[in-house]
C-alpha cells in the first residue's frame, strides 16, 4: 500500500496493478514530545480521570452518576432523568454534533487527534507497549526477532498489562449501570449477572482489540466520522500542513551547511514525521484522508528544525489559502470568522443556552392527563355531566410529595372525591378523578379545562395541564 | 396444532424454492469471494464514477482483514440457517420459534408473578377486598382489562354498568361477581318486549309510564295508558311493579338507567330491543387474577354485604335457558 495511492488529490496518482486486498503493515509510531503531544496527554488525563473516577463519587446516599436501566432512571448528580427525558439526550447529541462541526470547520480533525476514545486509548496502550518493549525501533526489532524466552516474556507482560487495563475499563463501564461498589464485590466473588458479565467482557474485549491491535484500522476503515469530517473542511480550515515551498527540494545535509546554495529546501528528509505518524502516512504528500490531525509530525519536525537552527513550523497548522497566499497568523485568524463558522457558533450557542436554562429550571413534577377512552361522558344524579380522567403524576424529585389537585375552566366545575394524592420519591402514580359540571356550563362537544396539581409543601412545584371535557 | 412448526407455505414447492434460492445465493457469495482472491485492481486509478463535481471513487485495495470478515459472513449464514428457521419451511435444529419464545417468556413471567397473585387465592373475597396490596394489584388489573368499558373509576357509561354502586344486574355477592368476570354475561331484551304488535304511540305511552316509575317527569295521560300496556308487554321479565328480576331484567323504578333515561332512549330501547354482552375472562386471566378482580370490584363499595339465603344450585341447562332472556337495564 503506498500512501500516495490514497492521497486526496488525484493529480499525483500513479496506477499500479495490485491484489484486491492488501496486507496490513504494522505501524509502530515513535514516541514524540512537544506542545501538541502535551495537549493530547492533557486530554487523555482529563477524559480518563472523569471516566474512571466519576463512577466512584457518592451523592445523597447513592452513586452520583448512575444509569439505572432496570428502574429506567438516570441519575446525574442532583438530576434524575426519566424515559420521558430522552429529549435531553437528543439535545446533548445535537450539541455534540454542532461542536464537532464547529471545531472541524475551524481546525480540522481536532476531535480525532486529541479527544476521541480511539486516540486516547491507543495512546495509553502504546504507552504501555513502549514501557515494556521500548520505542519504535526496539519494537520493530522485537517483531522481527524469533520467538524466544525474552520475547515471550515481554509479550506476556505487555498483553497482561493491556488485558488488565481493558478489564478495568470494562468494569468501569458497567459500573455506570450497576452501582460500582456492589459490582466490585460481586466481581470479587465472580457472581455478576449474565448481562453484567457480557458487557464487562464485551466492552473490555473491544477496548483491548481496538486500542491494542486494530488502532489506525479503526480510523481508516471503520469510523464514519473520520470520513464525513472531510466535507466540513474548506480552504480556510486549519489542517496539519507541510510547507512544500519552503521544504522542497528536500535533502540530507550537515548542520551549518549552506543548503540554500546547494539548491535544497528546509526539509532535511529525516523521515521523523513518518516515524511518529500513528496512521503511517507521509504528511509531505499533502492532506490525506488517513490524517487524524494529531500533530505528532509537527512536534517531531519542530524538534529537528530547532536542532538545525532553522525556524520552526515547516510542518504546522495552516490553511490551504494561507499556504497559497503566503498568509501569516493575522490573516489566518481573520479568516476564521466566515459564514459557516458564524452559523455553527450561533446555533451551538443558542442550543447550549437553551439546554442550560432547561436543566436549571427542570420541573420536579410532571402530570399527564389521560381521558378515559371507554366513557366519553356520562350523566349522573341531578343531571350533572361527569367525565373521568386518569392523572399520571410523576414525582421526579428525590423526596415524597403530597399534591393537591384542582380543576377549572368551566362554570361550577368540580372534582368528585379525593383531591389530595401522595407520591413517593422518584415514583409515578396514577389517580382516577371524576369531574362534574352542569350541562349548561359549556357547549356541546369539547370544552377546554385545566388541571392544577400543586405540591402541598412547595407551591412552586406546580403543573398546569390542559384537558378536554366532553358534554354530550 | 403444533404452533412451533407451522409454515407460512401451503405448498411444499415454495419451501423448496426458498431453500434453493437462499443456498445458491450464499454459495454464490462464497464462490465470488474465492474468485476475487486472485483478482487484481489498479490501485490509484479511479472507477470513473464522479459525484459532486470532483468526488471520485478509487480502485484502491481493501484491507485484508475485510476478506476474512466476508468469509465469516458466509459461514455465519450457513450455521445460522442450520440452527434457526430461515430455509423455507425448515425449523432449524434449535427448534426456535417466535411462538416458542413467547411461551417461554410467559412461562418465566408466570413463575415470577404467579406467587404474588396466588397468595390471595385461598383468602375469602371480603378479606382480599380489605387488603391494601390486593387492592392495588386489583386496580392495576382493572385498569388494564376492564377500563375500556367500565371506565377507570368503574362507574361505567352508556351501555356499560356502574360497578361502584350497589345496583347489580347479575348479583353483587362475591360468587356472582366472580361468575360475571369469569364466565361473562349475555343480555337480551326483545324488541317490543312480549307484545310484538306494539304501535309507536303505545311505545311512547310505555316510555312515559316507566319514566314515571323512576320519578322522572312524564305525561300523565300517556303514563296512564302505558300502565295498562305494561303487564302484557314488560311484566314477564321486569315484574308486575317494574322492579326487575336479578339476572333477568333490570329494575325500572330506580334512578339507574344504563342506556340513558331520556324518552328518546327509552323509546329506542323498546322499539329495537337491547343486546349486550360482557366477555368471559376466566380462561384468559386465570383463576388468581379473576379472584383479585372480583375482590377489587366487590370492594368498590357496592358489594352485597350479605349472601342471599342459600338456594339449590341451578342445573346448567336451566342457567343457560335463563340467560338469553335477560336484561335491559338502567
Amino acid at each position: 500500500m503506498s500512501a500516495e495511492s490514497r492521497t486526496l488529490t488525484s493529480a499525483s496518482q500513479e496506477s499500479l496493478e495490485a491484489s484486491l486486498y492488501e496486507a496490513r503493515q504494522k505501524i509502530h509510531p515513535r514516541a514524540v514530545s512537544g506542545i501538541f503531544a502535551s495537549w493530547r496527554w492533557i486530554f487523555v488525563w482529563v477524559t480518563q480521570l472523569v471516566f474512571y473516577g466519576v463512577c466512584w463519587l457518592p451523592w445523597n446516599g447513592r452513586q452520583a452518576v448512575l444509569f439505572d436501566l432496570v428502574e429506567r432512571k438516570f441519575y446525574i448528580f442532583g438530576l434524575v432523568f426519566w424515559p420521558q427525558d430522552v429529549f435531553w439526550l437528543a439535545v446533548l447529541l445535537i450539541i455534540s454534533a454542532y461542536s464537532l462541526f464547529l471545531f472541524t470547520a475551524i481546525a480540522g480533525r481536532l476531535w480525532c487527534g486529541y479527544a476521541c476514545p480511539q486516540t486516547v486509548y491507543t495512546s495509553m496502550f502504546i504507552w504501555i507497549e513502549k514501557l515494556v518493549e521500548g520505542d519504535r525501533n526496539a519494537r520493530i526489532k522485537l517483531d522481527g526477532a524469533p520467538m524466544g524466552g525474552a520475547k515471550l516474556a515481554r509479550r506476556a507482560v505487555k498483553y497482561g498489562l493491556w488485558v488488565a487495563l481493558a478489564l478495568w475499563t470494562g468494569f468501569t463501564f458497567v459500573g455506570y449501570f450497576t452501582p460500582i461498589k456492589t459490582l466490585a464485590s460481586s466481581l470479587a466473588s465472580l457472581s455478576l449477572g449474565p448481562w453484567e458479565w457480557f458487557w464487562f467482557l464485551f466492552y473490555g474485549g473491544f477496548t483491548y482489540l481496538m486500542a491494542g491491535h486494530l488502532r489506525e484500522q479503526v480510523c481508516l476503515y471503520m469510523c464514519p466520522y473520520a470520513r464525513f469530517q472531510g466535507v466540513m473542511f474548506d480552504p480556510d480550515t486549519l489542517t496539519v500542513t507541510y510547507d512544500g515551498e519552503r521544504g522542497e527540494p528536500r535533502g540530507t545535509r550537515r548542520k551549518g551547511d549552506d543548503y540554500k546554495a546547494a539548491g535544497k529546501g528546509d526539509c532535511v528528509d529525516c523521515d521523523l514525521c513518518v516515524a511518529v505518524c500513528p496512521t503511517g502516512i507521509d504528511i509531505r504528500k499533502g492532506l490525506q484522508y488517513e490524517c487524524i490531525g494529531c500533530a505528532a509530525c509537527i512536534d517531531a519536525c519542530d524538534q529537528v528544525m530547532a536542532k538545525m537552527d532553522y525556524p520552526k513550523g515547516l510542518i504546522r497548522y495552516s490553511t490551504e489559502n494561507a499556504i497559497a497566499e503566503h498568509w501569516g497568523w493575522k490573516e489566518i485568524v481573520a479568516h476564521i470568522v466566515r459564514p459557516r463558522v458564524v452559523l455553527y457558533s450561533a446555533i451551538l450557542g443558542l442550543i447550549v443556552l437553551a439546554f442550560a436554562w432547561g436543566l436549571a429550571t427542570k420541573a420536579s413534577l410532571r402530570v399527564d392527563v389521560i381521558r378515559d377512552r371507554g366513557t366519553l361522558a356520562r350523566e349522573v344524579e341531578d343531571g350533572l355531566i361527569e367525565n373521568v380522567f386518569r392523572l399520571q403524576v410523576m414525582n421526579v424529585s428525590e423526596t415524597p410529595h403530597r399534591y393537591a389537585v384542582t380543576v377549572n375552566g368551566l362554570d361550577k366545575i368540580d372534582l368528585v372525591g379525593e383531591r389530595i394524592f401522595e407520591v413517593p420519591a422518584a415514583a409515578a402514580r396514577g389517580f382516577v378523578v371524576s369531574v362534574r359540571v352542569p350541562p349548561e356550563a359549556g357547549k356541546t362537544g369539547s370544552n377546554t379545562i385545566y388541571f392544577d396539581v400543586k405540591s402541598m409543601a412547595d407551591q412552586q412545584v406546580a403543573v398546569h395541564e390542559k384537558a378536554i371535557f366532553i358534554i354530550p | 396444532m403444533d404452533f412451533n412448526n407451522t409454515s407460512d407455505f401451503v405448498s411444499g414447492f415454495w419451501s423448496m424454492y426458498v431453500i434453493v434460492l437462499t443456498l445458491v445465493s450464499v454459495a454464490g457469495c462464497g464462490v465470488f469471494l474465492l474468485i476475487q482472491d486472485k483478482a487484481k485492481t489498479n490501485a490509484g486509478s479511479t472507477t470513473g464514477h464522479v459525484w459532486d463535481e470532483n468526488l471520485e471513487e478509487y480502485s484502491n485495495p481493501l484491507p485484508n482483514w475485510w476478506r476474512w470478515m466476508f468469509y465469516i459472513t458466509v459461514v455465519f449464514a450457513l450455521v445460522y440457517l442450520a440452527l434457526y428457521p430461515g430455509l423455507g419451511g425448515m425449523g432449524g435444529s434449535f427448534g426456535w420459534s417466535m411462538r416458542g419464545q413467547w411461551d417461554a417468556e410467559m412461562k418465566k413471567a408466570d413463575e415470577q408473578y404467579a406467587p404474588i397473585f396466588n397468595k390471595f387465592l385461598k383468602q375469602d373475597i371480603r378479606a382480599v377486598a380489605a387488603n391494601q396490596e390486593a387492592r392495588e394489584i386489583g386496580q392495576r388489573l382493572f385498569l388494564t382489562y376492564c377500563t375500556q368499558c367500565h371506565g377507570s373509576d368503574a362507574k361505567g357509561g352508556k351501555g356499560f354498568p356502574n360497578l361502584a354502586d350497589s345496583d347489580w344486574l347479575w348479583g353483587g355477592t362475591p360468587d356472582k361477581i366472580r361468575e360475571s368476570v369469569a364466565k361473562g354475561r349475555d343480555a337480551m331484551m326483545p324488541a317490543k318486549g312480549t307484545k310484538p304488535d306494539l304501535t309507536a304511540e303505545e311505545i311512547k305511552d310505555l316510555s312515559s309510564y316507566v319514566r314515571s316509575l323512576s320519578g322522572l317527569s312524564a305525561d300523565a295521560g300517556r303514563a296512564a295508558k302505558g300502565k295498562e300496556l305494561f303487564p302484557a308487554a314488560c311484566a314477564a321479565c321486569h315484574g308486575p311493579e317494574g322492579k326487575g328480576n336479578m339476572g333477568l331484567a333490570p329494575n325500572l323504578t330506580d334512578k339507574v338507567w344504563i342506556y340513558g333515561s331520556s324518552e328518546a332512549e327509552i323509546n329506542n330501547g323498546i322499539t329495537h330491543g337491547r343486546v349486550n354482552r360482557m366477555p368471559a375472562w376466566g380462561e384468559f386471566l386465570g383463576e388468581a387474577k379473576v379472584h383479585l378482580l372480583t375482590a377489587y370490584v366487590y370492594g368498590l363499595g357496592g358489594g352485597a354485604k350479605e349472601d342471599p339465603a342459600p338456594e339449590a344450585p341451578a342445573a346448567p341447562a336451566a342457567a343457560e335457558a335463563a340467560a338469553p332472556v335477560a336484561v335491559e337495564k338502567k
